[in-house]
């Protein structure tokens, strides 16, 4: 059981956007999704611009667009509210395809689905280039409460284990004719549940003693000891720069 | 079964989200504090496994109906299993490694989705199975039956703090009539299956060690015979 050690929506490499800290990649995608929320939705080429800022970032770290486009997907159920809002908005209408829309609906389902696409291909971009343990590490030099960083440390490390253990008693399930279709057929995998919860709790406190027996003190050491230069920040926030002068100009001509 | 609960970026206002994540970070360092003297020097390892447990189960799909499943929150499950304050932390945290790692719910979004879930829902969960507490201390049946309620408004009220955020600083056209029925009408059907698998998950934890449910810390006799030796079959 390889526990904690990469992600799902990690892309191994070493180009220059993976080998930034993790801080600063964290700020810098924060900062980019600041600037997209803040931009007026009429203007339109703006968030073309931001766009390419990204693609310019994924050809920096060699990320196949293909591979990004498919994962962007993870989006469609947020934006189900979006595609409501053409046939529920106000006057004034359009006609497309003999059906009546809303003019201002359509402009509402436009803005909800820009931004949180490029919110998703935002999130992917800072995923797909940082591994797991430094974004802890990032998190712990943003100066996340040290409690929050620890209790997602542990979280991350076992989270395959516990993972591990509720796939192997679904395959027990299975594997002893459950085949469950409607809702009131649900007790056998809410038992499971409550046993794994057990499992857990009880897994939590082995691992406690385990760490007193090891020196645990409190809190995490720290596992690297590089230091973040200002270069690395400069680096890091070119891209936010292009991006708050698009949601500048956007700001302005809107 | 977690439709509208992720929230995209630029679903509310700028200021709206701002806002949210200001209460969102002051919540979490309230809850933090309040955490430990719960679980004291095991707080981090047995958070980060419950944690792991929440994590793992909201991957668990159960069939509603043939070709619809839905996976469970587990904001009422965390509230009577280990109490709010580890709760909300644990739902938190949940929601940020989602964001973080799995592009899941947006970056800007993140405050109205912790508070939305890791505080109302969780607090609602508590404060239910608080009230209810005499009932679920008294009989298995209570206690069902208190799980269940809990579960369903935790669902019903994080879905009334996203129609609050949206009444706020809501970026769509519709009405807030219309966000408001078709919210709550859904996660009240999602709540009944969140009700449901809660409840049995909270009986199957009773069953083996009642000792664990924070909810009934303190009124267990020392030494309990029951009658019916298999409902807690480890599975």
């Amino acid at each position: 059981m390889g526990a904690g050690h990469s992600h799902p929506l990690y892309l191994a490499g070493t180009s220059a956007v993976h080998r930034l800290p993790a801080e600063v990649k964290i700020v810098a995608a924060f900062l980019g999704v600041v600037c997209v929320v803040i931009t007026p939705r009429e203007a339109f080429a703006v968030f073309g611009g931001y766009l390419l800022v990204l693609a310019g970032v994924w050809v920096c770290a060699r990320i196949p667009l293909g591979w990004i486009a498919r994962r962007s997907l993870i989006e469609a159920p947020f934006v189900v509210l979006a595609v409501l809002l053409p046939f529920t908005g106000g006057a004034p209408s359009v006609e497309w395809l003999g059906v009546s829309l809303s003019e201002p609906g359509l402009l509402a389902a436009w803005n909800i689905l820009v931004k949180g696409t490029l919110g998703v291909l935002t999130s992917l971009t800072l995923a797909a280039t940082t591994p797991l343990r430094d974004l802890l590490l990032g998190l712990q030099r943003l100066r996340a409460p040290s409690l929050v960083v620890t209790i997602a440390t542990l979280m991350l490390r076992y989270v395959d284990v516990i993972a591990g253990e509720a796939r192997r008693m679904r395959l027990a399930r299975i594997a002893r004719g459950h085949d469950p279709r409607f809702l009131w057929q649900v007790g056998a995998t809410a038992r499971g549940v409550g046993a794994l919860f057990v499992r857990s709790y009880e897994r939590g406190e082995r691992v406690h003693l385990a760490m007193l027996s090891r020196g645990w003190a409190g809190e995490m050491p720290r596992l690297s000891d590089a230091v973040t230069r200002r270069r690395d920040w400069l680096v890091g926030l070119s891209p936010v720069a292009l991006a708050a002068a698009l949601a500048v100009t956007g700001l302005v001509t809107a | 079964m977690a439709l509208a609960m992720h929230m995209s970026d630029g679903l509310v206002s700028p200021q709206t989200a701002l806002v949210f994540g200001v209460i969102a970070a002051i919540g979490l360092a309230i809850a933090a504090s309040r955490a430990r003297s719960d679980l004291d020097d095991r707080t981090a390892p047995m958070a980060g496994l419950v944690t792991a447990f929440v994590f793992a189960v909201q991957m668990i799909n159960f069939p509603i109906l043939p070709g619809a499943s839905g996976h469970l929150l587990g904001g009422a499950i965390v509230a009577i299993l280990v109490g709010p304050w580890v709760g909300s932390i644990c739902i938190a945290i949940v929601l940020v490694v989602q964001a973080l790692l799995f592009a899941d719910g947006g970056l800007t979004a993140l405050g109205t989705s912790i508070v939305n879930m890791a505080f109302l829902g969780v607090f609602t969960a508590y404060g239910v199975a608080l009230v209810l507490r005499r009932f679920a201390r008294r009989s298995r049946a209570g206690l069902l039956v208190t799980a269940f309620v809990a579960a369903l408004l935790n669902v019903v009220v994080a879905s009334l703090g996203f129609v609050l955020q949206y009444a706020v600083g809501g970026a769509g056209e519709v009405g807030l009539g219309t966000v408001f029925a078709l919210m709550v009408g859904l996660h009240t059907l999602i709540g009944v299956g969140e009700g449901v698998i809660t409840a049995a998950t909270i009986g199957a934890v009773a069953a083996t060690r009642p000792d664990l449910v924070y909810l009934l810390r303190g009124s267990r006799p020392p030494v309990e015979v029951r009658g019916r030796r298999t409902e807690g079959a480890p599975s």
